[in-house]
């Protein structure tokens, strides 16, 4: 066998840089084990939901941060705490509703019970039984509850966005994010309370890295989305940018429709294929927004856990929750703004319907990465080419470009030790 | 409702069937009014009240958006679908609309050749009485899988 169609044993990047990845990234379990260590449970903050989810004190939702399940609860002075789902006594998941309302957290098995904050504070029997005048069983003496709750997680939030973190050292959610990519995400979520539309769910069998990709990646855009072109909603020669943050981790692309607003593109529909008109126009019945500040599209990757988009006027959280090496759940919750009109509430459903498992231009999505994935794990020696627009790690004003990719290789690299 | 209205009723619920397992999409459009409304929900947010659905139409021109979507622009894997709809139940009726359900299973089969239980839910329908038989003025599917498997392209 000669070298090029060697699969390592250990797996080494032997590509000097990251315009070539090897499909072991997409194979090996064990790789794929140290991800989940190393980005989801050690040192970044994961996305756990929104705020509005959980208005009022004691409203929970069951969530996961990479394969782990955890509780994101409010507590009743109002703060949010995130635990994990797992009792503290025996492991078991003890909660199963998906989302609810409690005053504790009782797990069913041996009726441990927790506060909100995942403090243990009941043990049936702790103190044994009485028995003939004699008290048998029980807990020894110096069992401390205080040393049984919950995994508590570190908890961060901003203007409505709820992050968590096993790891209590992590760096502020402000640095983890950087200055470049929170400016983007201060434009999303500027401190109006959102209004949660609902949830969709999908199972995606690929490794979680490639919607991560698929996010980072202008190139298929007009490609692979025909829809998009085809209505006019996407044009290779749109003003648009690609920004990372100074570890290349996370990203945005930002693009700018013709105009910016109701040009002749939407009012019209007309686009390359001048003949093809929508029978209802209604779902590009768009409307310009004060905040989105010039740009009508922003899709924003954070690294590892979530995605948020703001394509015209729909607005979503993509939530990425690994299921083993090759296959993940993407999560959406759909959201407006507390000061939206019921208009603008009708136009983000309608619009929901470009993106979501059945979405114009994301169910294509779901379906290529399950494809990537068939290939990929055909012949593991081989090597992916991210070569669009160069070599190196740059931003970009444009969207011919596969740079983020390489920037998110660049940096998974150093993280892994690869 | 009368014997033979009930049957009426069933073989239009069988009809809508056998179109959409056909692919037939024109027929599928044919089934509706032109003010119609077609959703499919998770029962998740159907039960909490929100919103959000994974496909949402609400006039006959979107039905036919959606299929040129379908047709033309989505790509996808090929599958075929296999529906099996229960017996219509019937909530009310008049002399110009019946509201009704059925349950309903979807198996999807892709080119492997294997076919997996897809998507499993109720219908929810407004059916108006018309000069032109029965045609759907809304139809709901609430599915009770919590996640569509990877993608939904066909209507259900």
């Amino acid at each position: 066998m000669n070298q090029e169609n060697r699969i390592p044993l250990t797996p080494t990047w032997d590509h000097e840089d990251t315009s070539r990845i090897p499909y072991w990234a997409y194979t090996n379990q064990d790789v794929y084990q140290q991800e989940l260590e190393k980005f989801f449970y050690t040192k970044h903050w994961c996305y756990v939901g929104l705020e509005a989810e959980i208005p009022e004190p004691g409203d929970f939702k069951r969530t996961a941060i990479g394969e782990r399940s955890v509780i994101m609860v409010r507590d009743e002075d109002r703060s949010i705490y995130v635990v994990e789902n797992r009792c503290a006594h025996r492991g078991m998941q003890f909660c199963r509703e998906k989302h609810g309302k409690t005053k504790s957290f009782t797990c069913p098995y041996h009726q441990w019970n927790y506060d909100l904050e995942g403090n243990l504070q009941g043990v049936p029997f702790r103190r044994g039984v009485k028995q003939d005048g004699q008290v048998k069983g029980g807990m020894p003496k110096d069992f401390k509850p205080a040393d049984h709750g919950l995994n508590k997680l570190r908890v961060a939030e901003r203007n409505g966005v709820v992050f968590a973190s096993f790891d209590h050292d992590v760096e502020s959610l402000e640095d983890f994010l950087g200055p470049t990519i929170l400016q983007y995400f201060d434009r999303m979520f500027n401190g109006r309370k959102l209004t949660i539309l609902g949830y969709n769910k999908q199972r995606i069998p690929g490794n979680w890295k490639l919607m991560q990709e698929n996010i980072k990646d202008p190139y298929h855009a007009g490609l692979l989305h025909t829809w998009f072109v085809t209505f006019g909603l996407w044009r290779a020669d749109n003003r648009s940018e690609l920004k990372m943050d100074k570890h290349f981790r996370h990203a945005a692309m930002v693009s700018t429709r013709g105009d910016g607003g109701k040009n002749d593109q939407t009012t019209n529909f007309s686009s390359f294929k001048e003949s093809m008109q929508l029978h209802d126009p209604s779902f590009l019945d768009i409307e310009d927004e004060a905040w989105w500040g010039g740009p009508t599209a922003v899709m924003m990757t954070l690294f590892p856990s979530v995605v948020f988009q703001q394509n015209v006027n729909s607005v979503t959280t993509r939530h990425i929750q690994p299921n083993g090496i090759d296959s993940f759940d993407f999560v959406w919750t759909h959201f407006g703004y507390e000061d939206d009109t019921p208009e603008m509430t009708q136009r983000r459903l309608r619009q929901a319907n470009l993106f979501g498992p059945a979405g114009f231009v994301s169910a294509d999505d779901g379906e290529v990465i399950e494809f990537s994935q068939q290939g990929i794990e055909q012949n593991a020696a081989k090597k992916a080419v991210a070569e669009l627009g160069g070599r190196n790690v740059e931003e970009a004003d444009h969207m011919v470009s596969e740079a983020c990719i390489r920037g998110m290789y660049d940096y998974w690299r150093k993280t892994m030790g690869v | 409702m009368k014997a033979d209205n009930y049957l009426t009723l069933t073989q239009f619920y069988q009809n809508y069937a056998a179109i959409v397992d056909r692919g037939d999409w024109d027929a599928w459009i044919d089934l509706f009014t032109e003010d119609c409304q077609y959703k499919v929900q998770t029962r998740e947010n159907y039960d909490r009240n929100l919103p959000m659905a994974v496909i949402s139409l609400s006039s006959k021109g979107m039905l036919k958006d959606r299929v040129y979507g379908v047709t033309e622009t989505i790509y996808h894997d090929p599958y075929h679908q296999l529906h099996m709809v229960s017996s219509p139940l019937i909530i009310d009726e008049s002399d110009t609309l019946i509201v009704a359900q059925a349950n309903y299973t979807v198996f999807r089969t892709k080119s492997n050749g294997i076919a997996e239980v897809y998507n499993v839910g109720r219908y929810q329908d407004r059916i108006r009485i018309t000069d032109q038989g029965l045609k759907i003025e809304s139809r709901h599917c609430i599915f009770d899988n919590d996640m569509v498997l990877n993608s939904m392209i066909y209507p259900i």
